[in-house]
């Protein structure tokens, strides 16, 4: 075990896999010279050299398509986004060209590309800089979408997305990625997509949520345990395809849900959550779903506004003895 | 960067018809029933479409048939081929079976990509085409993409990228247009300008015409080319893919080419004159061009001609049988090629 940041376990991931595989590159804006807008791929030129890694001009959808084409000819691109929020240029590429492609060419022509970057809000940059696309990428068939938290799950993961054959949407936090946590040694880490984590067990209700919201939930679950509430917590870690089996096995353990996310509610990841647990776990619930999740406006710039914004440790404690009471 | 000191290269090529260097017998003969192959598969497409064996969208290639026979022939292998949903003639250009390509029409399990693309999304990656693309212009990034992975690789292959007229004011196009002449793609752009968006003329929708300028900005060299005019368009093509092999970036070719049929079938073409399209098909027909070449070189008579035309239809005839008896998908192929398997 090394302690490593979610920023170097990134890397290294990449590091890693370029060295494995001379078809992997990187591309996006800033990601060479300027060693990454969030310094995720520092190194990375010095290593491979200016042919692997390849800054672009800002021009996500021209970049993300020129990555999909480069993936159908049997490369296997990292398109790093600067943010998802500019990805939104890019989303027709993203649907129509790499999610939909192995369908319609009757499974002729695959898209191995990876298109990573951070997702959400980070501090204090309002509206346009501040979404979470979970939902978004979620609803497509085609992709996989996965959104890390600990280190050890943002290298391992990162590294199962570079070798999967489809396209994979990687949500990363920008206010994660400076946390520590410990991270298996060796390049043969590899977490599997589509399976959940329990990172807590507990015995009173189910906390299901994913990346930046994992650490709010644990630090709900301390101050519930003072009051003796005992919450177990799922790491999601992969959104699709979720890991429906991990969440049921808890609920019907719990028997209580709660769904924390920073995306909006409205057809979110708690909504599909909680549909699907209804669908399937209906007996075994003692209490409706509850969905936390970001508040339904577009995210504000003030302090004190932001933070009421999204969900907070308080946030979901409060839900939990709602639903315990 | 490339060209960007060098003098606009725009030229109009190809005005004149005629004149062309020896061409042999042999070539004559191989356009004209390749494109007489593409006249009467869209014919049939059409036929059937009327029928209601064919659904949905269907873009028809008819007039345009030099474009992508011309240069189709200026191409080798592990060179690609890419373009928007007006792509069945780019299917048999790249060596498709007529069979397959009339079975995805009708939507039936041998369909080339097993009924589940239809006619605007067909590949062929041992062709060398890889499709097909439904949103217009998103191909042009894709097909730089084609190209930059021949950069990165270090071979000599070359894409060729094709889009409309309409697709040539979509903003993406010249974002392919800026990464593909800054990285020096080995990418052959191919506006096939057949004059309307749809229901749109180039006139009503475009600033400046002359679509051979659009990449100038980007020192990209373009050239105006006789769309209608098969050899015309395949020594343009073979100059390009030159270039392109050279490692001298992209290039930009504007087919001036014409569809006789609506934009798609649904398209009654009231935007337009009847005089107007026939006035093209009398005296510029692609076809038609090619068969007075072999007549008046002595490579052909009508009786030779019409032999050819047999052949040909018989062809299309039997494609066109197949893709009505060949079953619908199997129900459990709603469910598969979602995702690739590892």
């Amino acid at each position: 075990m090394a302690e490593l940041t979610v920023r170097e376990a990134l890397r290294d991931a990449m590091a890693e896999e370029m060295r494995n595989d001379a078809d992997v590159f990187l591309m996006g804006e800033e990601v060479a010279e300027y060693q990454g807008a969030y310094k995720v791929s520092q190194g990375l030129l010095e290593e491979f050299g200016a042919r692997r890694v390849i800054d672009t001009p800002i021009t996500e959808a021209g970049f993300a398509g020129i990555g999909i084409g480069a993936a159908m000819a049997g490369l296997k691109p990292i398109v790093e986004f600067m943010t998802f929020n500019f990805a939104m240029q890019a989303i027709d590429q993203i649907v129509n060209s790499a999610a939909k492609t192995n369908y319609m060419s009757g499974g002729l022509v695959n898209v191995p590309i990876v298109f990573r970057g951070p997702n959400g809000a980070a501090s204090r940059v309002a509206a346009q800089h501040s979404q979470c696309y979970a939902s978004w990428y979620a609803h497509v068939p085609g992709l996989k979408v996965v959104a890390p938290f600990s280190a050890a799950d943002a290298k391992g993961l990162l590294k199962s997305a570079i070798r999967d054959p489809n396209p994979v949407i990687f949500l990363e936090n920008e206010i994660l990625y400076g946390q520590s946590f410990d991270v298996p040694d060796g390049a043969d880490h590899l977490v599997p997509i589509g399976s959940a984590n329990v990172v807590r067990t507990g015995r009173d209700l189910t906390i299901a949520t994913f990346s930046l919201m994992v650490g709010k939930a644990l630090e709900a679950a301390e101050v519930l345990a003072g009051e003796g509430i005992d919450a177990e917590i799922i790491d999601l870690r992969s959104i699709r395809p979720l890991d429906t089996e991990t969440i049921i096995a808890s609920v019907e353990k719990t028997n209580r849900l709660i769904t924390v996310e920073e995306g909006w509610p409205m057809a979110g990841i708690g909504a599909e959550i909680s549909a699907t647990v209804s669908e399937r776990a209906f007996d075994f619930l003692d209490a409706p779903v509850m969905r936390v999740g970001g508040s339904d406006v577009p995210l504000p710039y003030a302090a004190n506004l932001e933070t009421l914004a999204l969900p907070q440790a308080e946030t979901i404690a409060a839900a939990a003895r709602k639903l315990c009471g | 960067m490339a060209g960007a000191k060098k003098k606009s290269k725009n030229a109009k090529s190809g005005a004149k018809r005629g004149g062309k260097a020896a061409v042999t017998r042999e070539t004559l003969e191989t356009y004209h029933r390749e494109m007489l192959m593409i006249r009467r598969f869209e014919e049939k497409a059409g036929q059937m479409y009327g029928m209601g064996l064919i659904g949905g969208f269907c873009h028809l290639y008819i007039g345009q048939e030099a474009v992508v026979t011309g240069l189709q022939h200026a191409l080798e292998p592990g060179d690609t081929v890419i373009t928007g949903y007006r792509c069945h003639a780019h299917m048999l250009a790249a060596g498709t079976d007529p069979r397959v390509v009339m079975a995805e029409l009708t939507g039936r399990a041998d369909g080339v990509s097993k009924g589940k693309g239809g006619s605007m999304h067909m590949f062929t990656p041992e062709g060398g085409f890889y499709g097909g693309h439904g949103i217009v212009g998103a191909q042009a990034p894709l097909g730089a993409g084609f190209g930059f992975a021949n950069k990165y690789r270090g071979n000599d292959r070359v894409s060729v990228t094709y889009f409309g007229d309409g697709a040539a004011n979509q903003g993406q196009v010249f974002e392919a247009f800026n990464m593909a002449a800054l990285w020096k793609l080995p990418v052959i752009f191919v506006i096939e300008n057949n004059q309307y968006a749809m229901g749109t003329s180039v006139a009503r929708s475009t600033a400046v015409q002359e679509l051979c300028q659009r990449g100038e900005a980007f020192g990209i060299p373009g050239q105006q080319v006789d769309g209608m005019d098969v050899l015309a368009v395949h020594a343009a093509s073979e100059k390009a893919v030159a270039q392109c092999r050279a490692d001298d970036g992209p290039v930009l070719l504007e087919m001036k080419t014409y569809r006789y049929r609506g934009h798609s079938m649904s398209d009654p073409a009231k935007y337009r004159t009847r005089e107007e399209v026939s006035k093209v098909r009398q005296e510029r027909d692609p076809i038609e061009y090619v068969r007075d070449l072999l007549i008046e070189a002595g490579h052909a008579d009508d009786n030779s001609l019409r032999e050819v035309d047999k052949a040909v239809k018989a062809e299309i005839n039997d494609a066109a049988e197949f893709a009505q008896n060949n079953p619908q998908p199997d129900a459990a192929e709603l469910f598969t090629d979602i995702m690739a398997e590892a």
